[in-house]
């Protein structure tokens, strides 16, 4: 097939006509596969429209170049961006990106999401239709563009067809086609239907960025209305017909089996309607999801509580250290002569590091509301994989996958909990049993305690240093579990390395002259999965505060220290400078108050932030300022990239300070807001976000921060009380000061590890 | 039979009067827009004003409700606090993924309400139950200020 | 001087035996046909029995949580070691489904098992004994009607001397009453009803009257508050100051029948699972009755200045939203962890947001400066669950001692008025159960 591959025909006239108009516009169609048009699931004919909303949708009549636009006859110009949108802007990032060469004001739009479709949507970088990894706007900013530009050259098209002019005198703006020499003009809808029927164009140039009218400016998001007056749906707000609402537990024990329940009490509670068992969990159906709760917290239930019944978080970090030596470690990068600048180092530095489990907490709790029926299985969900999630159903379900519509809704919050479908799955085993529609929503607890959590990691670090205090050797021996494995369906051949493992760590910003870098796989018994900023989030706390340590290890300045180690790296030398200069760095501050930096390149771009602490006599942390200074090479959308700094940074800072899932006797004992904390209003720091002009290709963004935050408040707290702090959440207790420590650490339950 | 007086409308629905006031919202009313976060008070999504003071409808019973007037976000936009509240949200772009802000948007309210013009104290004081896991916090505080120099 | 020898001999021989004779003599059974006979039979009897068991507020020990209520096992960690309450369901095995009612009352009113061993007085028969045997009677015709749960509780972890049960005889001795309450002609019917309620049935005293060195009420201080399991039990007297003297009537009578009263906060601990459990299901004229015999009480002055702040400043600067300005200027500690965790359900004027339970202004928990039911609370959570009631407060046991210790004293500032000054360390104290 020729055309670039973002543009795909069709071949089967009836398709045609089932639309109206017969242009797929998508990622990735290759020319042996069948492509079909939106809205359409392979073989799902009329099931699902594109919006993912309803139950099922009519086919669409108008102009729909599939894939990413659509244009009704009555004028409605909608967009169909391929990633979710999940807080972090995407659907007006992305909208952009089409609107920009479709000639469309972002005023002028609707913007929903893709439905799920991999021949569509697949995106480019992940190879699959996922959103994640800060991946979406690097994956689409070509593709995007494209299909915008095509819709666009065909819409002309049509007008000049009509108007019997060369399409070379017709110009697009705003939604009309206008002659130039006549001043004769068409809307979009008006040319809906003949656009369609145009020829598909083939490499239409882009426009010229001095010609961007969107791309680059801070437009204002296109869900925010929503967003703000309640009428924003969510995966939890789905209300369908007939539907009941459940109220779920799962085995208490990760691995763990139902055995029996005696239901007699909740059936006896007005308005529960159902008891379902399956293997590892319990649900009450009800009319409402009070009735659920009180009939679930009647239930008597019998657990088995299987494999993991004595699992413990002090016997999970202990495997984590027993695996480090034991389990032959995997060389991901080895450079220069590590042992021999071992040998001759003026001083050696060496320290080890561990990081907690981690839930992620996503505000709105995860639910999914699901009919299935004899004949085919409608879902409601906000999810970061939908067409895992239509494989996950019709697996449970028995269903043939074109009988799963999944209809996609706003995510409230994903970060990486929802690339997991788990409780998706749970929720089309448990839906088989009753003939309704039913919502399952997990309550917080729930939430908390059977999330997929990000593991804990257990690091050993060294360095040779020479003479003039810069490192000769670096050396990182990285301890923890596969995420890519544990994703995979195919797991992860043995003795390959897992790139998440080692990301951040096998390449860092800085120049050594030689390079050890290693990793241990050691997997926890229980699930586990990605967390915001991946394996950047693991590594980059280590590498950044062992940098710190190196510097202080040779009296010198930590930014000093940083820049003599980015002789080959400008930009992120670059964002350094920038950020230590707006944070005035080296200005006196009073006692017990520092700054700390932290500095990575993650995700493609470039991102340094200092962060200003004071820390009180009991420990207490003020975080009062930041300064981020983020180069993430052509932005579209600067304004959204401060916005993503700013969240990601709070996001990152509830972790160093709080977040610690922990387990007794298999069991989380964290359960809500009270116990696994978050960070509030008053303890965000001011935030002050630099973003760096730039033509580079555009870098990820939605992680970056939150990679940040941990280190440079573990920076900023050495800084400010020179105790370094080497494992997360930062024990508070270990930095009040003299006089106090003693009070302080009293009663202090963390698992404290650090620094011993 | 339980009447409640929700955004101006008096209705009779068929719960317990133990039944918090957020699912008689959420699954009754089908008032979506309030929104359930944790169930114990200590996240603020659900917040709706209760004769025009904020109340965590997760833990408010109908019966403690009584016939006093609960307002959602769905008509928060009906006073020119409220509409105020609402355009700086826009304007600054406060959202990311939004499942807190009907929430953080109650208690904006509430809050100019009480103070029309808050310091940085008042709005600790006022917001700091509303939980933003997106971490908005420097714009909610940036769009209160907004609002109340209108 | 072989003589004084030999007296002295015989002396201890015979105080020996008699001691003997005390500690070791088999307990004998009362006969209690008579107060069968007057007892209705059937339903009637255990519909008696099941309001009398509310009113004794069995299920409080003898269930755990509100699963298997009656099963048993519920651990008591006292000063001296841990004892778990027994299971009173009538299974034949674990239960009492073997006990006769005179074996039933003996244990009621003397303290004794069926099989004659001395039963630690944390089951409440220095109460118990002034009940009625008829009303013994009629709780055991309940129990007994109950479905057998086969559950044995686990043994007891006492420390010497005290797993020696035979030494509580010379307890009891000092300690339980030989009589059933005997209604006092000086009083109104009301009052000697509302007696037999509050020291028999309520066996209130057992929390609200401090013990002695020997662990007896100290009957000198009848009501005057105490400290039992970590948590405090109010002076309950009649003073106006440091009891109840001030409280209205109808106060009174919420607090006991809901858990709350206006102006005085809400109870939470054991004496919210005795509203749960026992005080919510009295009828209205007993609840009065209480209140009219409370009111008798001789008022005694607290050990502490615990007296109620009546409207503190700090209150009444504060709108329901944000604190007093003068509190606001300053940075916080206290105030930060309030505003965050707090604030949403209290509110800054006291007057509880969601529910009026959460009402903290008048509450005697916040006007106390030693703290100790505040910690409690803070570390545990409180819960209260009626059939018509459910609110909770969560446990913030995450939080720091630092913390926790600030918000306790921003606490006790704001809404008592009282200038505390509880320290990490005591948070610590209060979490290890010291
Ligand atoms: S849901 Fe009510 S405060 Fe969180
Ligand atoms: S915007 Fe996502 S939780 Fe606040």
């Amino acid at each position: 097939m020729s055309g670039p591959a973002y543009i795909h025909i069709p071949n089967r006239i009836s398709r045609r006509s089932l639309l109206g108009a017969g242009l797929v516009i998508g990622f990735a169609a290759a020319a042996s596969r069948k492509a079909h048009a939106a809205g359409e699931q392979p073989g799902l004919g009329k099931i699902q429209d594109v919006t993912g909303k309803g139950q099922t949708g009519t086919a669409f009549e108008g102009f729909a170049p599939g894939g990413f636009v659509r244009i009704s006859p009555d004028g409605r110009i909608t967009l169909i961006v391929p990633n979710v949108e999940m807080g972090q802007g995407i659907y007006t990032g992305e909208a952009m990106l089409i609107a920009e060469e479709l000639e469309a004001g972002l005023d002028q739009v609707q913007v929903e999401t893709a439905p799920p479709n991999e021949q569509l949507y697949r995106q480019p970088l992940l190879k699959s239709q996922t959103t994640g990894g800060s991946t979406s706007i690097r994956g689409a900013y070509g593709p995007l563009r494209q299909a915008g530009a095509a819709a666009r050259t065909m819409i002309i098209g049509a007008a000049a067809q009509r108007w019997r002019v060369p399409a070379t005198e017709c110009t697009a703006s705003r939604g009309v086609v206008t002659h130039v020499r006549t001043n004769r003009t068409l809307s979009y809808g008006e040319l809906a239907l003949e656009a369609g029927r145009q020829p598909v164009p083939q490499n239409v140039p882009l426009k010229d960025p001095s010609q961007w009218k969107l791309i680059g400016t801070p437009a204002r998001r296109t869900d925010s209305p929503g967003k703000t007056d309640g009428t924003a749906t969510f995966g939890i707000d789905i209300r369908v017909p007939g539907m009941k609402v459940a109220a779920v537990a799962a085995s208490p024990v990760i691995g763990g089996k139902l055995v029996s329940v005696d239901d007699s009490a909740a059936r006896a509670i007005p308005g529960v309607r159902d008891v379902i068992r399956i293997a590892n969990a319990v649900a009450v159906t009800a009319d409402h999801y009070w009735a659920a709760r009180q009939g679930l917290a009647a239930l008597r239930i019998t657990w088995d509580d299987g494999p993991n019944a004595g699992m413990s978080s002090a016997q999970l970090i202990d495997d984590l250290k027993g695996a480090y030596g034991k389990v032959k470690a995997i060389v991901a990068r080895h450079d220069g002569d590590v042992d021999g600048a071992m040998a001759r180092a003026a001083q050696r530095v060496e320290a080890e590091y561990e990081l907690p489990f981690l839930a992620h907490a996503t505000m709105e709790p995860i639910n999914t509301t699901i009919h299935v029926r004899p004949d085919g299985c409608d879902v409601w969900v906000g999810t970061q994989v939908p067409t895992v999630a239509q494989q996950l159903v019709a697996q449970a379900t028995g269903l043939p996958l074109d009988k799963v519509a999944v209809h996609n809704q706003l995510l409230g919050g994903g970060f990486g909990r929802r690339l997991e479908a788990d409780s998706i799955q749970q929720a089309a085993e448990l839906a088989k049993h009753v003939s309704y529609p039913v919502k399952i929503i997990w309550s917080r607890e729930e939430d908390i305690q059977h999330d997929m959590f990000r593991p804990a990691y257990y690091d050993r670090m060294s360095a040779a240093l020479g003479s003039d205090g810069l490192p000769l050797a670096w050396v990182d021996h990285i301890t923890g579990g596969s995420i890519t494995a544990h994703y995979m369906p195919q797991g992860l051949p043995p003795g390959e390395i897992d790139p998440d493992a080692v990301e951040g760590a096998k390449e860092t910003p800085y120049d050594f002259p030689a390079v050890h870098v290693d990793w241990t796989r050691a997997d926890p018994p229980i699930p586990f999965t990605w967390w915001r900023g991946v394996g950047p989030t693991h590594n980059v706390f280590v590498v950044e505060s062992f940098v710190d340590e190196l510097a202080h290890a040779a009296k010198r300045d930590p930014i000093d220290y940083r820049k003599a180690l980015l002789g080959k790296n400008p930009r992120s030398r670059a964002v350094l400078e920038m950020a230590a200069e707006k944070a005035g760095w080296g200005a006196p501050l009073p006692p017990r108050s520092g700054r700390g930096v932290s500095l990575h390149d993650s995700f493609g771009s470039h991102l340094a932030i200092v962060l200003q602490v004071a820390v009180a006599d009991n420990g207490e942390i003020k975080l009062q300022r930041a300064v981020a200074v983020m180069d993430c090479g052509l932005t579209i959308n600067p304004d959204q990239v401060k916005a993503q700094m700013e969240g990601g940074l709070n996001f990152g800072l509830t972790a160093a300070l709080y977040s610690d899932i922990t387990f007794r006797n298999g069991r989380v004992q964290q359960s809500n807001f009270n116990d696994y904390r978050m960070l509030r209003i008053h303890e965000s720091p001011a935030i002050e976000v630099h973003v760096i002009r730039s033509t580079e290709d555009p870098g990820g963004v939605g992680e970056t921060a939150t990679v940040s935050a941990a280190p440079a408040l573990g920076n900023a707290l050495f800084a400010a009380t020179g105790v370094r702090l080497r494992r997360y959440p930062f024990d508070r207790g270990r930095l009040a000061s003299q006089a106090m420590a003693s009070n302080a650490r009293q009663g202090t339950t963390a698992l404290a590890s650090e620094d011993r | 039979m339980v009447d409640l007086n929700i955004n101006g409308e008096i209705r009779s629905y068929d719960v317990p009067d133990d039944m918090p006031l957020l699912w008689v919202l959420r699954d009754v009313a089908g008032l979506v827009g309030t929104k359930f976060g944790c169930g114990i008070a200590q996240c603020g999504a659900c917040t709706v004003h209760v004769d025009g003071r904020p109340a965590r409808s997760c833990v408010m019973s109908v019966s403690a409700v009584g016939n006093r007037q609960i307002r959602t976000i769905e008509a928060i936009g009906r006073d020119p606090v409220g509409q105020g509240v609402q355009k700086a949200w826009v304007d600054l772009d406060v959202v990311q993924c939004g499942y807190c802000q009907s929430g953080q948007i109650m208690s904006a309210v509430a809050l100019l309400n009480v103070k029309r013009e808050p310091s940085d104290a008042d709005i600790d004081a006022a917001m700091a139950g509303n939980v933003c896991r997106c971490g908005t916090y420097p714009r909610i505080r940036a769009a209160i200020k907004t609002a109340s120099k209108v | 001087m072989r003589r004084l020898g030999l007296t002295i001999l015989a002396i201890v021989v015979v105080l020996a035996a008699a001691a003997a004779a005390f500690f070791f003599w088999p307990h004998g059974l009362t006969d209690v046909a008579e107060a069968r006979s007057r007892l209705p039979t059937g339903a009637d009897s255990v519909k008696r029995g099941e309001y009398l068991a509310k009113a004794a507020d069995c299920a409080a020990c003898h269930s755990v949580g509100s699963s298997r209520p009656y099963a048993g096992g519920l651990p008591f960690h006292l000063p001296f070691g841990t004892i778990y309450a027994t299971n009173i369901t009538p299974d034949r095995d674990t239960g009492i489904g073997q006990w006769s009612d005179a074996e039933f009352v003996r244990a009621m009113h003397h303290g004794v098992g069926r099989d004659g061993r001395d039963l630690y007085p944390a089951f409440p028969y220095a109460s118990y004994a002034l009940m009625s045997t008829e009303d013994a009677l009629a709780i055991k015709d309940y129990l007994f009607s109950l479905t057998p749960v086969h559950a044995e509780a686990p043994p007891h972890q006492l420390k010497l001397p005290y797993d020696q049960s035979y030494l509580l005889r010379a307890w009891k001795l000092l300690f339980v009453p030989r009589q059933q309450f005997n209604p006092d002609p000086g009083q109104s019917t009301a009052q000697n009803r509302g007696a037999y309620l509050v020291e028999a049935l309520g066996h209130c005293g057992e929390c609200h009257t401090p013990r002695n060195k020997l662990y007896g009420l100290d009957s000198g201080q009848k009501f005057a508050g105490a400290v039992t399991a970590g948590w405090k039990a109010y002076n309950i007297t009649s003073d106006a100051t440091a009891g109840i003297g001030a409280w209205s009537d109808q106060a009174l009578a919420d607090y006991l029948s809901k858990g709350f009263a206006q102006g005085h906060g809400a109870a939470s601990g054991s004496m919210a699972e005795a509203v749960e459990y026992s005080l919510s299901h009295l009828t209205p004229e007993d609840i009065k009755a209480m209140v009219a015999y409370l009111r008798t009480v001789p008022g005694h002055p607290a050990p502490h200045e615990l007296a109620v702040a009546p409207s503190p400043r700090s209150l009444n600067d504060s709108t329901h939203l944000t604190p007093a300005p003068a509190e606001n200027d300053q940075e916080s500690l206290g105030l930060e962890v309030f505003q965050g965790a707090c604030a949403s359900c209290h509110g800054f004027d006291g007057t509880g947001v969601n529910d009026p339970r959460a009402a903290l202004a008048g509450s005697q928990t916040v006007n106390d400066p030693t703290g100790v039911n505040l910690l409690q609370v803070l570390l545990q959570g409180s819960r209260f669950r009626t059939d018509h009631v459910e609110a909770a407060m969560p446990s913030f046991h995450a939080y720091r001692d630092v913390e926790l210790a600030a918000v306790a004293n921003y606490v006790l500032a704001h809404f008592g008025a009282k200038s505390a000054q509880i320290s990490p360390d005591q948070v610590a104290r209060a979490r290890r159960g010291q």
